[in-house]
């Protein structure tokens, strides 16, 4: 029968299958980070059990890592945090690369990029955007804590089969639209709970034009549209963007993987429980102006006005009025960062912005990357120094300001343009205001000094 | 796991859509490395803002809490439930809510209980007007009762028999040693190493 990618790596999982019960799925790789990890590691102590995979099992800091003045810069609750990974790695033998590390960075950044990220893998995070991995053709998502600590202990995972949901975009990318803009114009089309229940499956010519690093931004989003997983099919991009990594197939493996990596793509006629297609050609660059990812509008149109009074709550917080034509919105702050845009194309695309201007005075502007291989290829291509020059901070690698767990948050009132994947209410500091954008419209913004559309920017 | 059969306590509404666990338990208290202790931290900005219906006399000691679609969307962190728990709430009875949320309380003993819409509405506006009404959870016979409400809700199979027993999800799974050493043999060797 004609099966799903989805399917087809499930089925390829499942350890044990019960009447009635979910499946008992195995995990390829498990990445781990020093925020929901430390009471799953507690927990197996407490019940004398083992990690019975640390081979597979890898470990980073990201969320509450300083991106300035190294450890030391970190408060003693995050140092806390930080030793207790440590130590935890340290007496279960898990590879931790760790603050100061050359291949630490966001745990949704170093495994792409270290070629942990396979097609046709499992995997699972205790992050829910661990469905960024699903770029590769990978089944990956997050999971809590005590899912996290069962797959320490097993290895396994228990879940019921999810339904499955075609995302086809078709047609070419209009200037000025990236990825981004694709990921909040489907969660514009779907909803915030569109994707409820489902693995979502990118395709179409335009997701196949998309490079690496831009499948990587839109199945990064999945979980803002509610899905549990997002995936695309891998194809020559993806063997091409993995070959020679460190953690890669070697050379005598490659051919047998790229076969077996082929075959994952959904055969024809396979049956999705849904289907949405979108136009490509309509899309345009998304600011958002509300307080969920859902809530978004074109940067050539205006702040709407509330239908409901989860509208009218989100304008309150962000202190808009409807009406307000969203170029004339000045901003605070721009971050240029997290596991959504920090990866060296992003930044490449932002500097290209930037060259030849200076952030607006008003403006604190800050770029991290979003690993520390990324921030060491960006230096070599002088990127740093063209942001410092231009008046950016340039920060070390960690999830900074995404969350705001580290010193770099907004202050009440504040308000950003920024290139990360939640506009919650506090997400980014307590009474901060989010706009999410792509990465040239952040920067774009910096310069502006308010929000801008990029295509008739310069 | 604590067993969860059946519960009756203050019922308190929260009516509100998309509650995201960034509001459930703000980043700032997700570097505690216990698993208990969250409580106080529960809604911490909304409470902070002043008037929150969950700190009105009526509702304290709740139980149960009923609120809008979609609760728990965003972030993975189980520090949401727990903190829930932490405060004294067993039940979240919403129309929906975010799927990692919904699995993490499942899996920590916060039970949550899908209602259609209008039931919730219909809990939401009772509990308004009478703040303080008590209301009833019975997981076993999967039922939910207050004074001039009732309905029946459905939980998956697997997690209610957890639930009820306060089974050991890893406990249940290391039963099937034989199946993973079974499926690790045929697997590739470690593909991180
Ligand atoms: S960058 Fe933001 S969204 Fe990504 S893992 Fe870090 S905190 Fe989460």
């Amino acid at each position: 029968m004609a099966r799903t990618m989805a399917a087809k790596i499930w089925d390829d999982h499942v350890v044990a299958a019960g009447e009635g019960e979910p499946d008992l799925l195995y995990v390829d790789l498990h990445l781990v980070h020093e925020v929901t990890s430390p009471q799953a590691f507690e927990g197996l102590r407490l019940s004398k059990r083992r990690v019975r995979r640390p081979d597979l099992t890898l470990a980073t800091m990201d969320h509450d890592v300083p991106t300035i003045g190294g450890r030391a810069a970190a408060d003693e609750v995050a140092e806390r945090q930080m030793s207790a990974l440590e130590e935890n790695c340290r007496r279960e033998g898990i590879r931790l690369y760790g603050m100061g590390n050359a291949r630490q960075g966001i745990v949704h950044v170093i495994g792409p990029e270290l070629g942990l990220t396979q097609p046709g893998m499992l995997i699972v995070c205790g992050d829910s955007h661990t469905s960024t991995n699903g770029a590769f053709g990978a089944l990956a998502f997050g999971v809590g804590t005590s899912e996290l600590e069962h797959v320490l202990a097993t290895q396994c995972l228990r879940q019921r089969r999810p339904k499955s949901m075609a995302v086809t975009v078709e047609g070419a990318l209009p200037l000025g639209v990236t990825a981004k803009d694709v990921a909040l114009g489907i969660i514009a089309s779907i909803g915030v709970e569109g994707g409820r229940g489902h693995v979502l499956e990118y395709r179409g010519a335009t997701i196949r034009g998309l490079s690496m690093e831009g499948r990587l931004t839109v199945c990064n989003m999945t979980i803002e549209g509610g899905g549990r997983a997002g995936m695309i099919a891998p194809d020559d991009a993806t063997f091409a963007y993995l070959k020679g990594r460190e953690y890669a197939p070697a050379d005598d493996h490659w051919d047998a993987a790229v076969e077996r990596w082929r075959a994952l793509a959904t055969d024809p006629g396979a049956i999705f429980d849904r289907e949405v297609s979108i136009d490509a050609a309509r899309l345009e660059p998304y600011v958002t102006w509300g307080t969920n990812p859902g809530q978004s509008v074109p940067v050539t149109g205006s702040v709407p006005a509330p239908s409901t009074e989860t509208d009218e709550r989100a304008l309150r917080y962000m202190a808009l009025e409807p009406g307000t034509a969203i170029e004339a919105i000045t901003i605070d702050r721009v971050f240029i960062g997290s596991c959504t845009n920090a990866r060296l194309e992003d930044l490449r695309v932002a500097a290209s912005v930037v060259r030849g201007h200076r952030v607006h005075p008003k403006v604190r502007a800050m770029v991290v990357p979003g690993s520390a291989s990324v921030k060491r290829q960006a230096e070599a291509e002088g990127l740093d120094a063209l942001f410092r020059e231009a008046g950016f901070e340039w920060r070390d690698a960690g999830c900074s300001m995404c969350l705001g767990m580290n010193p770099d948050i907004l202050g009440p009132g504040e308000r950003c343009a920024s290139t990360s994947n939640r506009n919650f209410e506090g997400r980014q500091g307590r009474g901060g205001r989010t706009h999410l954008v792509s990465p040239p419209m952040a920067a774009a913004a910096a310069i502006a000094g308010h929000l801008v559309d990029v295509r008739e920017f310069n | 796991m604590e067993p969860f059969t059946r519960i009756t306590g203050i019922l308190a509404p929260l009516d509100r859509v998309n509650v995201d666990t960034d509001q459930i338990i703000p980043k700032q208290f997700l570097k505690r490395i216990e698993r208990t202790g969250f409580g106080p931290f529960l809604f911490y900005d909304w409470r902070r803002n002043g008037d929150f219906i969950l700190d009105r006399p009526a509702y304290r000691g709740a139980s149960v809490l009923v609120t809008g679609a979609n609760f728990g969307c965003g972030s993975s962190r189980e520090h949401a439930p727990w903190s829930l728990l932490d405060a004294g709430f067993r039940v979240v009875i919403a129309p929906s809510f975010g799927e990692i949320f919904k699995s993490n309380s499942f899996r920590c003993g916060l039970l949550p209980a899908e209602l259609p819409e209008p039931a919730v509405r219909e809990l939401i506006t009772l509990s308004l007007q009478e703040p303080g009404m008590e209301i009833t959870v019975d997981l076993a016979a999967e039922r939910i009762s207050a004074s001039g409400f009732e309905a029946g809700f459905a939980v998956d199979p697997f997690f209610r028999e957890c639930l009820l027993n306060g089974w050991d999800e890893i406990a249940l799974t290391l039963r099937h040693e034989a199946d993973i050493a079974r499926f690790e043999a045929k697997r590739s060797a470690s593909r991180l190493s």
